[in-house]
């Protein structure tokens, strides 16, 4: 078997053993679940109330999985010295780390397709109706933990457990304002700020791109280029967070 | 081929905000020879932890280069002859024995069938048979270091290099460990290992090294650095020795210690014991014990690091 797959298939195996996960889960769950109680509240639009609250749900546990699961991976075993047998055999940093960013990418497509397991039987049961466009956002969802994972894991391989927490939650905050992070450059006119606000713009992940709540809530179309642009994006920024994680990690000494 | 070569092995760090440097492990040189038990002595903070980290490629060197079999530590294919045990070892507790030698041993690229056997081996070489399916969290110390050095031999290494290996353990538990060492020296295994135990070192170590604050100070077979002949006294118990032969044994030079119908007697000249031993038989006392004392390891030790300390 291939190290990188040794590597992520125990990573994914931690995880599953892990008491936090079943609790995030299971209250992501309740949370879709408990969507049926809420749109009774309201009139005529429960369908949407339904599927809103579903997949917010969905995306926040998932963040909170890939932030906090995501860094005690690879901290964890700095931190707790795990590494050190693992770095003495014969396999390099990178493999180390491509397997436990692997790993990680399995527990969460598993945790969001139960997630989304539940989503759709909810909606289901609330005789919302099942659109493909549901699908969709949740494809850009898991898309978007993709990218944050990555950040995450970046961030762990300098920086402590709850630094690199802090970092990759600020990221994610940041990474759905950049628009206007933009505008705000846009408004300044020529200025050194701007020009600071457009480097921001450009290097931080754009993560409103992911973002088709809305839309697939309202009905409104998503178009396949949009997907493919969408994932190429998020493809494209993991994989260099990815390559920046590797090179740190490969200078780093383990004291 | 040598196991392990080392040339001028330097490491510094830089600590906290002024960057102070701190050098860790100065230009250390030293050869481990195949087939050989060689003990790599120092107190804490001496730079020992800091060497196996360098050779296993955790830290980077400042300066200086290593190989291990011939191949430069910086390649990381040679990892697949050698075992390593880090000191105090933290492993996987969410993992059950078994599971924890077989994710080890496919990071060899070894197959799961080719494990199989090799972890019952193990698993009843380092007497962990019976917890095979426990997971990690529940094991002691003394099982968690055992299980350390299974997992240091899942592929069968040329050089074992262990960090610490009897820290922590009770005296059953070092003794398993010493066993398992010597039997890994007869299996033709290179062994490397460091300690600041030292009669663990005087029992199985073909060589030792000593380094005190970073620096080499002495390496060599244990009986030469000790000095094999070198009686420093000898003490000698007697019963019923009469007060005239006392008086003898202190004209000889010998300091006598009355302790109830006991007599002790303290030798600094090796040479005087025959006479002394004599002596008692003439005055008919009744020799119970003789000890001669050697210069222990533990001795040229502690004159190593005083050296430096004063």
């Amino acid at each position: 078997m291939n190290r990188i797959t040794v590597i992520a298939l125990n990573t994914f195996r931690e995880t599953l053993r892990d008491k936090i996960l079943y609790n995030l889960v299971f209250f992501g769950l309740l949370l879709i679940s408990s969507a049926i109680l809420l749109s009774t509240l309201t009139i005529g639009e429960q369908a949407k109330i339904i599927q809103d609250i579903g997949l917010a749900s969905i995306n926040v546990f998932g963040v909170i999985i890939a932030i906090f699961v995501g860094i005690g991976l690879v901290s964890k075993e700095i931190e707790k010295r795990t590494i050190f047998t693992i770095i003495a055999k014969p396999v390099p940093r990178y493999v180390f780390l491509l397997g436990k960013y692997s790993g990680l990418a399995l527990t969460l497509l598993v945790n969001v397709g139960i997630m989304a397991a539940g989503f759709f039987l909810t909606v289901l049961v609330s005789k919302a109706g099942v659109d493909l466009a549901l699908v969709k956002a949740v494809g850009l969802i898991f898309m978007e933990l993709l990218v944050i994972t990555a950040v995450a894991v970046m961030f762990s391989t300098f920086t402590t457990p709850t630094l690199s927490a802090t970092f990759t939650l600020a990221i994610y905050v940041i990474g759905h304002l950049t628009d206007d992070l933009r505008t705000l450059g846009a408004k300044l006119g020529e200025s050194l700020t701007k020009v600071i606000l457009d480097v921001l713009y450009y290097s931080l992940p754009n993560l409103d791109y992911f973002n088709v709540k809305g839309q697939a809530v309202h009905g409104l179309p998503i178009e396949p280029s949009y997907l493919v642009s969408a994932a190429t994006y998020g493809i494209a920024y993991t994989t260099i967070l990815l390559i920046l994680a590797c090179l740190i990690f490969q200078r780093r000494d383990f004291k | 081929m040598k196991p392990l070569r080392i040339e001028g092995l330097t490491k510094e760090f830089r600590l906290g905000l002024g960057r102070q440097r701190v050098v860790a492990l100065d230009r250390l040189d030293l050869e481990v020879e195949p087939g050989e038990i060689f003990g790599f002595l120092g107190h804490n903070g001496a730079g020992k932890t800091t060497t196996i980290k360098l050779l296993l490629g955790l830290l980077a060197p400042t300066a200086g280069r290593a190989w291990i079999l011939d191949r430069p530590i910086q390649d990381v294919a040679v990892k697949q002859h050698v075992g390593f045990l880090p000191e105090s070892p933290y492993f996987y507790e969410y993992l059950t024995a078994a599971e924890f030698l077989t994710f080890y041993g496919q990071l060899f690229g070894l197959s799961r069938q080719a494990l199989a056997k090799k972890i019952d081996d193990l698993l009843t070489m380092v007497s962990l048979a019976d917890a095979r399916h426990l997971p990690l969290r529940k094991f002691s110390k003394g099982m968690l270091q055992r299980i350390g050095l299974a997992q240091a031999l899942v592929n069968d290494p040329q050089v074992v290099i262990l960090d610490e290996p009897m820290s922590g353990l009770d005296p059953i538990g070092r003794r398993d460990v010493r066993d398992i060492i010597l039997r890994l020296k007869d299996e033709g295994k290179t062994i490397f290992f460091s300690t600041h135990i030292l009669p663990d070192v005087e029992m199985i170590c073909d060589r030792v090294g000593i380094l005190v604050k970073g620096q080499l100070r002495a390496v060599g077979a244990v009986h030469e650095l000790v000095g094999a002949a070198t009686v420093t006294s000898v003490e000698i118990l007697v019963e019923r020795l009469a007060e005239a032969g006392a008086r003898e044994v202190e004209q000889l030079g010998g300091t006598v210690v009355r302790r109830g119908n006991q007599v002790l007697i303290k030798l600094d000249d090796e040479h005087k014991t025959d006479q002394v031993v004599d002596l008692i038989r003439r005055h008919a006392g009744r020799l119970v014990s003789l000890v001669p004392h050697k210069r222990s390891l533990e001795d040229l030790f502690l004159k190593e690091v005083g050296v430096r300390h004063a």
